[in-house]
């Protein structure tokens, strides 16, 4: 006897729409029996981590600042992922936007240039990132080499280029030799929301990209080529449709938002180039991106929640001194949850016999 | 009796603010950021046995949390706020890296203190404290110059910041004081704690003929290392001897507990005002684990050198400073070179077969 995942022959919609719903459900039994464990009172605990974030404006606004380069990110991955194009490497492609993007803050500092900075810091970080997108596609689709191993080493040399720059060409000549470039003017940082808050212009930028993709992916030729290469290439080949082509412009996409979410990360929140600028966002967008069903509305929701995680993490380890890893193991069983129920809706467990041994080649 | 105590807290939390607010009254919220987790054993494990200590002396006046693991990039600002948001008045923000977050939320609520290690910036509320932990390497060299056979020590370096730069200076000062011909080999491992990477070091330098090991990282790996190689290595930022029984020659243990009590002392008192401690050997935040490992006449050399460095007899960075070119350097404090100077190296000295990354 053996145990088989068998696809089911009938899929639920109902069920797929509440599955998330059970996910995050099972994940807060879980959550509570695991205080209950680390003696605290698990309601209170619960309602420290995941609740008393959603009361409190500024926390509002301090998930949506940790959310938007998720998002932004991670829409432009599910563009690749659909079509069946693995980039795996958004962290570099969000590190070159920074580093393209921060470059005209760093060659304006203190030239009194006008409000054309900002904007003009935006379209270089797009284009950085595309542009190193552009190369692991670009291997792909002419050399045939796994885009998934090219465009994660490529961060590694983001990485390394950016300390580079910090350390070497682009140092504040003020600053004790420090690896930092200088103070970003006015004109080069994103402008805030709201008076005194960090909540920036990006997250708008972020929504408008949610919408751009929904229409684009449900509405467009382009969308349906995406959707079809990735679900099935000999269709699309038969239908006219390049997946080599289609290769090149989901990197440059993603590789364009990524670009776009580093730039906005630098000029809106650490207002400096330095080493390190990102704690993996171009990691996590990957977990939302999937998190999200490769949809933009969903993920628009799922970077929300990884966000609301990482806050009423910190809010948990300051009111109930639990440490950080707590949080970790919080979202680890998070994403465990969500795949097993998404597994167990599409398929379910048979128990087959053994199958006999085969003798002789036939 | 602590488990007791969070359980008030949180009932007093969600009884509503009326009540918190009485309780926060009676006690100062004194809050911690750290840039690793807090069983490092080394950097942010020193912040923490300090915290604990306050904790345990302070006890009915003051109430301590913190945040570990904190990256130094775009979150460390919202940590900082969110310690700022849930009461607490004085807050140390524990890596360098944490500077313009610090100063930024600082200059946002004027009416919390905040103190910054290890950084330059200041403000009405913020100050910054450091050890002058280049003393400790210079007695480090000294003792290496002594016990090293090939003549050749192996250097973990974290960031190639002024503040390491000068620990490497330091040591090749002592060592050359003993040995003039000593040789370093330097790698780079741009992380202030990985231990993986902590240990492939520790084995390159080794493989590379290095027979004692020094780092400015934050894990035991390479004492381990070194423990089992059967060579010598200096603990860091924590007394390492339980990694290394064999192989601890000595260990610059940062000792922030006496600093941490007298600032809370003065805060307590509502005497607290801004200001820049850096405290070397004599002000007991840099402190020396005990001698181990060698003989009798280098313990007493190395107890020498502590007594003149802590009395002021000996300055590690006394003129004439060679750079590498062989040219002395400017010698801004008269006999030695001043703080700015030190505080601020960007060059390795003669001596030093190199080249400093980005220069």
């Amino acid at each position: 006897m053996r145990l088989a995942l068998e696809r089911r022959a009938e899929r639920s919609i109902a069920m797929a729409l509440v599955s998330p719903l059970i996910a995050v459900a099972l994940t807060l039994a879980t959550g509570a029996l695991l205080f209950a464990l680390l003696g605290k009172p698990p309601v209170e605990a619960l309602k420290i981590y995941f609740f008393e974030p959603l009361t409190d404006p500024w926390a509002l606004q301090e998930i949506a600042v940790k959310a938007t380069p998720l998002v932004l990110i991670a829409v432009g991955l599910s563009l690749c992922y659909l079509a069946n194009v693995w980039n795996i490497g958004a962290e570099g492609q969000f590190l070159i936007g920074a580093i393209t993007g921060g470059w005209l803050a760093v060659a304006t500092h203190g030239t009194g240039a006008g409000y054309w900075v900002l904007p003009a810091m935006l379209v270089l970080g797009a284009l950085g990132g595309a542009a190193y997108a552009l190369v692991p596609a670009v291997f792909r689709v002419r050399f045939g080499a796994s885009e998934i191993l090219t465009s994660l080493m490529l961060v590694y040399v983001a990485e390394l280029l950016l300390d580079y720059l910090v350390r070497g060409p682009w140092r504040d000549p003020k600053g004790f030799n420090f690896p930092t470039t200088a103070e970003f003017d006015a004109v080069a940082a994103m402008p805030t929301l709201i008076e005194g808050s960090r909540l920036h212009l990006g997250a708008i930028i972020a929504l408008l990209v949610v919408a751009w993709a929904t229409v684009m992916l449900g509405r467009t030729l382009k969308g349906f080529e995406i959707k079809l290469v990735g679900a099935a290439p000999r269709a699309a080949r038969f239908g006219g449709f390049s997946d080599k082509w289609l290769t090149v412009v989901t990197f440059l996409i993603s590789g364009a938002l990524a670009g776009l979410a580093g730039v906005i990360e630098v000029s809106a929140t650490v207002n400096h180039l330095q080493p390190n600028i990102s704690p993996g966002y171009g990691f996590t967008a990957i977990i939302v991106a999937f998190l999200g069903r490769l949809n933009p509305a969903g993920i628009l929701v799922a970077a929300l929640f990884l966000a609301l995680t990482f806050i009423g993490g910190e809010s948990a380890q300051i009111s109930l001194k639990v440490p950080l890893d707590l949080t970790k193991v919080f979202q680890g069983i998070l994403l465990f949850y969500v795949l097993a129920c998404d597994t167990l809706i599409l398929y379910r467990f048979r128990l087959l016999p053994a199958p006999k041994a085969v003798h002789g080649i036939r | 009796m602590k488990r007791l105590m969070i359980a008030a807290a949180v009932v007093a939390l969600t009884l509503g603010s009326a009540l918190t607010g009485a309780t926060a009254q009676e006690k100062l919220k004194v809050g911690f950021i750290y840039v690793g987790p807090v069983g490092d054993m080394g950097w942010t494990y020193q912040h923490e046995v300090g915290r604990r200590a306050i904790q345990e002396q302070f006890k009915d006046k003051i109430d301590t949390s913190y945040l570990e693991n904190v990256n130094e990039g775009p979150d460390a600002e919202r940590s900082i706020e969110q310690l700022v948001r849930t009461g607490h008045k004085l807050i140390y923000t524990t890596s360098f890296g944490f500077m313009d977050a610090t100063a930024k939320v600082a200059k946002k609520y004027p009416n919390v203190m905040f103190e910054h290690a290890t950084g330059y910036k200041r403000d009405k509320n913020l100050a910054t404290y450091s050890g002058r932990f280049y003393e400790g390497r210079y007695i480090m060299g000294q003792i290496a110059a002594r016990m090293s056979k090939s003549g050749t020590i192996g250097y973990i370096g974290s960031f190639p910041i002024p503040e390491v730069v000068s620990g490497v200076n330091a040591m090749m000062l002592g060592a050359q004081s003993v040995r003039p011909d000593m040789k370093v080999k330097i790698i780079w491992v741009n992380a202030w704690y990985d231990p993986g990477k902590e240990a492939a070091a520790a084995r390159a330098l080794a493989d590379q003929g290095a027979d004692v090991l020094a780092q400015h990282t934050d894990s035991a790996a390479a004492m381990q290392f070194a423990n089992e190689r059967g060579i010598f290595a200096f603990g860091q930022d924590s007394d390492q001897i339980k990694f290394g029984p064999k192989a601890q020659l000595t260990a610059i243990v940062n000792n922030w507990t006496p600093y941490y009590a007298e600032r809370i002392k003065l805060a307590l008192e509502g005497k607290w005002a801004t200001g820049d401690v850096w405290g070397g050997l004599n002000s007991k935040i840099v402190q020396m684990a005990p001698y181990t490992n060698m003989p009798d006449e280098v313990k007493k050399l190395a107890t020498e050198t502590e007594g003149a460095i802590s009395s002021g007899t000996l300055h590690p960075f006394k003129c004439p400073v060679l750079a590498q070119d062989g040219k002395p350097v400017e010698c801004k404090g008269g006999t030695h070179l001043d703080d700015g100077q030190i505080l601020g190296m960007n060059f390795y000295i003669k001596g030093i077969d190199d080249k400093l990354p980005g220069m």
